[in-house]
């Protein structure tokens, strides 16, 4: 460093710079990478406090709170969210029970079958939504179901499973049969072991799956698409929106969900140290 | 530790001609094609410390897990006093168990352990707190309620592991290797721990190892086991004395084993070597016996009634004795003397027993 001392500022200040990437370039990576990954998340905040000229909220104009102060002002959106929350807690309630049963079933008990089961739990997760929506619709135009909430709700019970089972899986996995035995030596039956013991243990699995199906489900559009009917949700009400212009209220709700969702992730961080620490 | 009042608390058991607490008859267990136990029959009897001793898959863990009601025999009746528990889940059977890896609940912490079979039991509030306390103290836990498993040494585990069975107060207690997860100083404390305690409470303890020395520390009898099979019950001393298998007498410590023939005059001859007087029971004349001896019941001088002469090959100082290792007609012994001894590598030497520390094997070979 002292050797550039007397060479004039300008001159010095790249090689400086340089120096401090190579020495940071983990750092710089991360920050890059974070950046790529969140800018748009960004742009999506900034332009709910926008206040576009004509239909489209494409171009900055001036900063207002209006959207936020009226996030309903548009018509057909407050519909569309609560349909959208009604089918996520309803399906994602369902998903959950029904895998945490199947998940059980798979790690604990050998049957027949156990193994294509095992199989066919994931393809759910592999097959393209596009054939997967449209091999549904097809099912129940078949079956002369007319399409609309409750097709959506099937729908999505059906994709939501596989992340479930996946996900709890994991934890029962992990999970020490002899506590199970331990319950009933000190006098519990299979019932009272279940919701004293077990159920405690693979909680944390059973939270996170319930979470992963509700985002699944209030975000999917593909499926949903194919089996909507006349039902708009908030992704298919951003869709046909978008056509004739994106208010900025969609931005509103948008950054609304994200921050619930960093929120409550926050929340979980701080209550697991609380935890350790306890 | 034990005061007046938790004393009275567990009333002594007298060791009366009551039924045994344990009665296994005929018990037989198949895994698919594997035979783990084989017709097992055994009483264990009131207030007895009583130890199954064996290698790893010798049965002695099956045979816990079947007395607690986690594997159902494929034959046979299990017994607890006059109930017959065969079949019976394990939460309608009066025994608890100290499992190997202590199986205490994560998410509930020592207090919640403890009281967690007092629950089920819908023992009162106020009465399960003095109970669980109690049993604490007795394990030397006081003061820990609100900690979690996890906070805890593995000393300290094993303890909440033992207070949360015995609280209950049952029949019998079932340990599967409980000492196994600790180190050498804390298992030899736990050893003795364990006996005090299974005096205090006066319960029936039955406990699986596959350590010997632990097993004799412990236990008023052992049940040794091998393929499924006792090969031999009785006191640590009687097994460590009189052994009558090879495997009884390999596996509870060192003993130098010698082929011969029994003559008429009651003695052995020793092949290689002449006769030597044995102050045991002996098979007819003519019969292939074995005779063992203990290492440190050999002497190296001339002053026992049984003698035979050889050369040190080995000499090692192992701490508390030092062991020789010596060639002689009969075959190779190990002798351990407490004093550092004179011999060398290379000396003559003579070395002498007691008939009565002579045993005799069942089996010829």
């Amino acid at each position: 460093m002292t050797s550039y001392a007397a060479t004039p500022a300008r001159v010095r200040s790249l090689p400086r710079a340089w120096a401090f990437v190579r020495r940071h370039l983990l750092t710089v990576y991360a920050a890059l990478a974070l950046l790529y990954l969140m800018l748009p998340i960004g742009v999506v905040v900034l332009f709910s406090f926008n206040d576009p000229v004509g239909r489209f909220n494409y171009t900055w104009e001036g900063f207002t709170l209006d959207h936020w102060l009226n996030p309903f002002g548009v018509p057909g959106i407050q519909e569309s969210i609560t349909t959208s929350l009604e089918i996520a807690a309803l399906a994602s309630l369902t998903a959950t029970t029904l895998g945490t049963l199947i998940a059980l079933a798979l790690v604990r008990y050998a049957f027949r079958g156990r193994g294509a089961t095992n199989i066919f739990i994931f393809l759910p997760m592999t097959t393209p939504e596009v054939v997967l929506g449209a091999s549904l619709l097809t099912l129940f135009l078949n079956l002369g179901v007319s399409t609309g909430f409750w097709t959506i709700f099937i729908a999505h019970v059906m994709f939501n499973i596989s992340f479930v089972v996946v996900t709890v899986r994991a934890r029962i996995v992990g999970f020490d049969r002899h506590l199970e035995e331990a319950a009933m030596d000190l006098g519990a039956n299979e019932w009272t072991t279940f919701w004293r013991v077990t159920l405690p243990l693979i909680a944390p699995g059973i939270v996170a799956g319930a979470l992963i199906a509700f985002a699944l489900s209030v975000d999917d559009f593909v499926i949903t698409n194919f089996n909507a009917g006349a039902t708009v949700t908030f992704p298919l009400y951003v869709w046909g929106a978008a056509r004739i212009g994106v208010p900025p209220q969609v931005n509103v709700i948008g950054t609304a969900i994200f921050a619930v969702a960093v929120i409550l992730m926050l929340a979980n961080v701080l209550l697991q140290r609380r935890k350790e620490h306890a | 530790m034990i005061t007046a009042e938790n004393a009275a608390h567990f009333p002594r058991v007298s060791k009366s001609p009551e039924p045994p607490d344990v009665r296994l008859q005929g018990v037989t267990k198949r895994f698919e094609d594997v035979l783990a136990v084989d017709e097992l029959t055994l009483e264990i009897p009131r207030g007895s410390f009583f130890a199954l001793l064996g290698p790893s898959g010798c049965g002695k863990t099956t045979t816990l897990r079947m007395i607690g009601g986690f594997e159902d025999p494929s034959e046979g009746r299990i017994l607890l006093g006059d109930h017959d528990v065969t079949g019976l889940p394990s939460y309608k059977r009066d025994v608890n168990t100290v499992f190997q890896s202590y199986a205490l609940f994560p998410h509930l912490d020592v207090f919640e352990n403890v009281a967690f079979g007092l629950k089920r039991r819908k023992v009162a509030k106020a009465e399960i707190a003095k109970r669980a306390r109690e049993m604490l103290a007795i394990v030397g836990l006081e003061g820990m309620d609100r900690r979690k498993p996890r906070q805890l040494s593995g000393g300290q585990q094993q303890r909440v592991a033992l207070a949360r069975a015995l609280v209950n107060h049952p029949r019998v207690l079932l340990l599967d290797e409980p000492l196994g997860a600790l180190d050498l100083k804390l298992r030899k404390q736990m050893q003795l721990e364990l006996k005090r305690i299974q005096h205090e409470v006066g319960i029936t303890f039955v406990h699986v190892t596959h350590d010997q020395e632990e097993a004799m520390t412990m236990a008023d009898s052992i049940a040794v086991m091998s393929r499924g099979r006792i090969e031999q019950l009785g006191g640590p001393t009687e097994l460590y004395e009189r052994p009558r298998t090879a495997f009884v007498a390999g596996f509870l410590g060192v003993s130098n084993l010698l082929g011969g023939t029994v003559t008429t005059s009651g003695a052995v001859r020793v092949d290689g070597t002449g006769e030597i007087r044995v102050d045991a029971p002996l098979p007819p004349a003519g019969t292939r016996v074995q005779v063992g001896v203990r290492p440190e019941k050999l002497r190296l001088d001339d002053s026992a009634a049984n003698s035979v002469s050889g050369t040190v090959v080995e000499r090692a100082y192992i701490g508390v004795a030092t062991q020789y290792v010596v060639d002689t007609p009969a075959g190779r012994l190990t002798v351990f003397v407490q004093s550092s001894g004179t011999a060398a590598e290379g000396d003559a030497v003579r070395v002498s027993w007691d008939p009565e520390s002579t045993f005799v094997l069942e089996e010829a070979s």
